[in-house]
């Protein structure tokens, strides 16, 4: 049995005028890491209020850990971690205080949970006795995360741990998800990072409130339509204009250190590129076949929804 | 003003910041082209902002050198806050005034007179295709146009260089790569980019990056001969490689 269910979820807001939320459905199973992968305003904290139950949707239904977020709100809170996006513990209280704190409301204490958060905690204890305001931003993530997880919750809800975290934490947090995945946790985490869609079992992309895709990663990336080329060249910013003019480029936008190209009609892929080296003097241009990955996908499906739905107008949510 | 007319854009010299006991930025030492797209990388914590409010005037340096846009950061920042643009994701537009009035308090402050700001600001707005938005509220735009339009209001008073503070941060795949466009066009205009990430894959679209660690520049290259240096794979690769020396955090 799935730990969270989503069936076509949709919510609004300012009086209908902002649709966050369109029709998501979607479902973790016990023990997932399930990734949430979009952009700012793509509805993802929505998603993560709804199932934590601190918002209502308009419609469809959601249920967690087998509760029915509109009927049975109280177990669903007993039995979810919620680490919020923006960072919402007490910067006065102290790492110890917080702790205490958030202990207490569960109706439990430190000590008794001291295993489940032992791993995490130990990286944080030498400042339990600083304000949690005082901490570096890796180290307040360590500690949010211990708070979210003290009163061993079945289901974890992180939203955007890693938004604005050097890699190197980044790396750090994903090996303390890997490490509670192991304990049998079940986790759903939303990221704006498309990189990190490969560290989870699977992955739901999402974009203007809609899921375009749940699959894991690996089959995300493999669904790519077309064949898909790395071009680069000397000047790779000329490379760029070039083929982004050529009538026979499909699309073509910047990857790294690459050009990620593909064309309308592939098999004739080796004419047109050294028609393009030729026309545009590109001596040095380097051209292979790669295998697409999510982000290209991503693009992809962005795209295509995009131009299907035009008349929708803006919307920032 | 005074622009300066050698080939660098920004130059620093032993540039150091301390705080009481706590070496912010520990003897930096580069020189940025003009022209030139310098990515500025660093972990959280490694000294990147502190040097980034020197080089934007907005703090004195403890010791050593730095010129910006050829103007010195001790005797003339406030010359060098006229002569840079800076752009965050954080801020850089009023969500509650509209465009034309963004653009008009934005070129206010840096001085441009009445007629000009309206006659560069009817050119912008019609460059950008917001031609009927002009009077919308910032807030209500769409995230891409909102980008551009701040991008756009950093360079509106044609500065030498532009500080751009991780710009794309929570940015959609497509937006992220349309900002990179503006970016290359600016630089190919003679614009001088000086941008933070945190995407390591945009570190690949600069000519030369930077890396900090605990306040020192511990790399300095060509995306591509960083990668050679390292032995690595990816400039994510790299960076790791150089972060988890940092003993500070």
């Amino acid at each position: 049995m799935p730990v969270v269910e989503l069936g076509g979820i949709g919510k609004t807001y300012d009086h209908g005028r902002v649709q966050a939320v369109r029709d998501a459905s979607f479902a973790v199973e016990a023990g997932e890491l399930f990734g949430l992968i979009g952009p700012d305003g793509a509805g993802k904290t929505t998603i993560f209020r709804i199932l934590t139950t601190l918002l209502l949707a308009d419609s469809g239904v959601a249920a967690v850990a087998g509760f029915d977020t509109r009927r049975d709100p109280y177990e669903i809170r007993r039995r979810v971690g919620y680490m919020p996006g923006k960072f919402s513990l007490y910067q006065d209280l102290t790492v110890e205080e917080n702790l205490t704190f958030f202990a207490t409301v569960f109706n439990t204490t430190l000590e008794d949970n001291f295993e489940q958060i032992k791993d995490i905690y130990e990286q944080i204890e030498p400042f339990r006795k600083r304000p949690a305001g005082k901490l570096s931003g890796g180290m307040k993530q360590k500690l949010a995360l211990c708070c979210a997880l003290i009163h061993r919750p079945e289901i974890l809800f992180l939203d955007e741990p890693t938004t604005g975290v050097d890699v190197v934490s980044r790396k750090e947090f994903w090996d303390m998800l890997g490490r509670l995945k192991l304990q049998g946790m079940s986790i759903l985490v939303s990221t704006p990072y498309m990189d990190e869609a490969s560290l989870c079992d699977r992955v739901s992309l999402i974009q203007s409130g809609r899921i375009m895709a749940v699959d894991v990663p690996a089959a995300i990336a493999a669904g790519f339509p077309n064949v898909m080329f790395a071009a680069k060249a000397g000047n790779i910013y000329q490379l760029l204009t070039a083929l982004r003019a050529d009538p026979d480029v499909e699309s073509c936008y910047a990857f790294g250190e690459f050009l990620h190209v593909t064309l309308k009609d592939a098999h004739d892929s080796e004419r047109v590129f050294s028609r393009i080296a030729a026309a545009h003097t590109l001596p040095d241009l380097d051209v292979r076949r790669i295998a697409p990955n999510i982000e290209d996908s991503f693009i992809r499906l962005m795209l295509a929804t995009e131009s299907a739905s035009d008349t929708d107008g803006p919307h920032d949510q | 003003m005074a622009p300066t007319t050698s080939d660098k854009a920004m130059t620093c010299r032993k540039l150091t910041k301390r705080f009481g006991g706590f070496t912010a930025v520990d003897g930096l030492t580069f020189e940025v082209d003009r022209g030139e797209i310098f990515g500025f990388l660093g972990a959280n914590g490694a000294g990147k902002t502190t040097a980034m409010r020197i080089l934007c005037g907005l703090s004195h340096p403890t010791s050593g050198e730095a010129t910006v846009a050829g103007l010195d950061v001790y005797r003339q920042a406030e010359q060098i806050k006229a002569n840079i643009g800076y752009m965050s994701q954080r801020f850089s537009l009023y969500e509650n005034l509209t465009v034309v009035e963004n653009i008009t308090f934005f070129g206010g402050v840096y001085g441009l007179s009445r007629p000009e700001i309206r006659r560069r600001s009817d050119a912008l707005i019609a460059t950008l295709g917001l031609s009927n938005e002009a009077n919308t509220l910032v807030g209500a735009l769409p995230v891409g146009w909102k980008q551009k339009l701040a991008f756009s209001v950093a360079v509106f008073h044609r500065p030498q260089i532009v500080f751009l503070d991780e710009p794309t941060g929570g940015v959609d795949p497509v937006t992220r790569r349309q900002f990179w466009d503006l970016i290359y066009e600016a630089a190919a205009g003679g614009i001088t980019v000086f941008v933070t990430t945190h995407y390591m894959d945009e570190a690949e679209y600069c000519n030369r990056i930077s890396i900090m660690v605990d306040g020192r520049i511990e790399a300095l290259d060509s995306p591509a001969n960083l990668k050679r240096q390292f032995n690595a794979e990816s400039m994510d690769d790299v960076f790791l490689q150089l972060a988890r020396r940092a003993e500070r955090s």
